[in-house]
């Protein structure tokens, strides 16, 4: 065992996952911005045959920024605040260390896989989930690998009591593989086919009323335990690090999470309101999506108040304005999603582009701001060196906060025409529009959210240039800084 | 009593269930520490303090005995 004079942490990990964190944010937002694009005009569809057509990309799209991006995030802030907070470096395990390698090869082959197959159209049919079986087995692989490394190091720490983050990351990996394993329960059909059909092809377990509910229990836990659970994790090491001001309530962070928890399991039923599942369930989707607010400002208050008595940081810091941006994103998304999730209003709010602009407001201004501000945090450290350029940050900052407003305003403005348009009828009850007038109408709205996402990906280029600048050319500084990562 | 309600009245009952478990558990946390038998807020502390050398807010003593020397 080595002395603890010489004794670091070890980010090797941790670097690797920054890396394709910022690859693929770039990659999946520039996808974003060609969908978008091509929803205001059609004829960009056409710029790459098949592979650049909007059903080839669009789960392009959500799979890149979920699985690549944010996954990426995640498991980066993980690697390196793990050893943070349980005061354990992945240096005293050359075990442990090895299979994050392991782990992270795998990553990439996965990610790879996932962007090759995808565009090549080979996919499950399940959103968020469409996959075929072959790359299933392996991100089950990868999972089981992370719970290893999370569980081994939790068995060597110093530190006796979890972190409230560890608590986060430990929920994140638990509901992930359950979820997970039940959605993507499939049957590869050449084994049971005497061979006819590709070898990748499967079809699920469920059919009907029964797969869609399957479905949405997982497709809004992804939302859960992927866009929402892990990023608390990082709100809650990396706000209070910056400003080196103390969780406000630690007891709030405790109540918030096991109120998350309870919750977030059962509100997966507002996916499918009026649909044919039993009335009871949809009721209960809706209800638990309401009585959800609670947990969910919970912890997004808590942030907020750590910054008590610490304002002037939100002028001086432009990682704290990320971050303070990025809770209050947090409890708009999270107050708009409960009120979709009434009936009534969901009847004009389903199958609208409300719903993207819901998803957007929550995963730009939430989940992407933070994990920016966490990835700068944790370059000062892993490269030892200041960061790039403070004003970079700063206009970065303002061109994406703008890009946000037009994406979700636009998107507001435009779901709600569509959802009423749709069901507007004249005095004798025939429906007074077809589906093209609500095409025409929401034509300038399309523009302007393509802009808005034209201005987030520009914002995106900064951010990776300033990042790669950090990495290489920043001031390398002599001492670890204590809170505040120190910037150019 | 048909399959699907049934199935209805034990998720009203588990709800009640789990909103009982809630509250119960903010009043023990409140209570251990007006006991003085928990201190939650210095938890908060490990986010800050986080250096290797830094002292743990709670050792643990499985480890901490074999490994940290100084
Ligand atoms: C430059 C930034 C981005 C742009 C322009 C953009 C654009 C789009 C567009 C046009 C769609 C399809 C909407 C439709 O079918 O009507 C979409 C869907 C989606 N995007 Fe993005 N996106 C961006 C960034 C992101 C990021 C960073 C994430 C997650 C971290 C994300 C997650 C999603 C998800 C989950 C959906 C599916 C929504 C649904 O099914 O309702 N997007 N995006």
């Amino acid at each position: 065992m080595q002395s603890s004079a010489a004794l670091e942490y070890d980010y090797s990990v941790a670097k690797l996952y920054m890396w394709t964190a910022v690859i693929f944010g770039i990659v999946g937002m520039t996808i974003g911005v060609l969908i978008a694009s091509q929803l205001a005009f059609p004829e960009l569809n056409y710029l790459f045959g098949e592979y650049g057509t909007f059903s080839r990309l669009r789960p392009l799209h959500t799979n890149v920024v979920i699985y690549g991006f944010t996954v990426s995030g995640i498991f980066a802030t993980f690697y390196y605040s793990a050893q943070r907070v349980l005061k354990v470096s992945m240096g005293e395990s050359k075990l442990l260390n090895g299979l994050g390698y392991l782990q992270f090869i795998l990553y990439l082959i996965a990610a790879t896989g996932m962007v090759i197959s995808e565009l090549m159209g080979i996919t499950a049919s399940k959103e968020y989930a469409q996959m075929e079986w072959p790359l299933d087995v392996l991100i089950v692989v990868i999972w089981v690998l992370w719970g290893v490394i999370m569980f081994g190091l939790i068995g060597m720490r110093r530190e006796k009591a979890l972190y409230i983050s560890m608590w986060y990351y430990i929920a994140c990996f638990l509901g992930v593989a359950m979820l997970y394993l039940f959605n993507n329960m499939e049957v590869p059909t050449i084994f049971f086919s005497g061979g006819v059909g590709a070898w990748y092809h499967s079809v699920s377990m469920y059919a009907g009323t029964n797969d869609a509910l399957v479905q949405w229990w997982w497709g809004h836990n992804a939302v859960a335990f992927v866009f929402t659970v892990p990023i608390i994790a990082i709100i809650y090491y990396f706000l209070p690090k910056e400003s080196g001001q103390a969780v406000y309530s630690y007891k709030l962070s405790l109540l918030s999470f096991w109120g998350l928890m309870f919750v977030y399991l059962w509100a997966g039923g507002h996916h499918l309101l009026w649909s044919t599942v039993p009335d009871w369930m949809q009721t209960m989707g809706s209800v638990f999506s309401v009585v959800l607010i609670l947990p969910s400002w919970g912890s997004a208050i808590n942030m907020l108040l750590t910054m008590k008595g610490e304002w002037n940081q939100l002028t001086e810091n432009p990682l704290i304005k990320f971050m303070v941006l990025a809770s209050t994103f947090y409890m708009l998304s999270t107050l708009e999603g409960p009120i979709q999730a009434v009936k009534s209003v969901n009847a004009i709010a389903h199958f609208t582009d409300w719903i993207p602009g819901h998803v957007h407001d929550g995963v730009l201004g939430w989940v992407a701001f933070m994990i920016f501000a966490a990835l700068m945090h944790m370059a000062t450290r892993a490269f030892k060196r200041e960061i790039y350029s403070k004003s970079l940050l700063e206009a970065q900052f303002w061109i994406q906060t703008t890009g946000v407003v037009l994406y979700f305003t636009s998107m507001w403005i435009a779901g709600i025409t569509q959802g009423m348009m749709w069901r507007a009828v004249d005095e004798y009850g025939n429906l007074m529009y077809s589906f093209i007038d609500t095409v025409s109408v929401l034509h300038p709205y399309y523009t302007i959210r393509a802009i808005g996402g034209l201005l987030y990906l520009i914002g995106m280029f900064m951010f990776a240039y300033n990042f790669l600048m950090t990495a290489t050319a920043g001031r390398k500084l002599e001492q670890e800084p204590q809170f505040r990562s120190p910037m150019a | 009593m048909t399959l699907t309600e049934m199935q209805g009245y034990a998720f009203f009952f588990l709800t009640v269930f789990l909103v009982v478990i809630l509250y119960g558990y903010i009043l023990h946390l409140y209570r251990s520490e007006k006991k003085g038998e928990r201190d939650y807020e210095k938890y908060g502390k490990m986010a800050l303090d986080d250096e290797l050398h830094d002292r743990p807010v709670e050792a643990n003593p499985k480890v901490t005995n074999e490994k940290k020397e100084s």
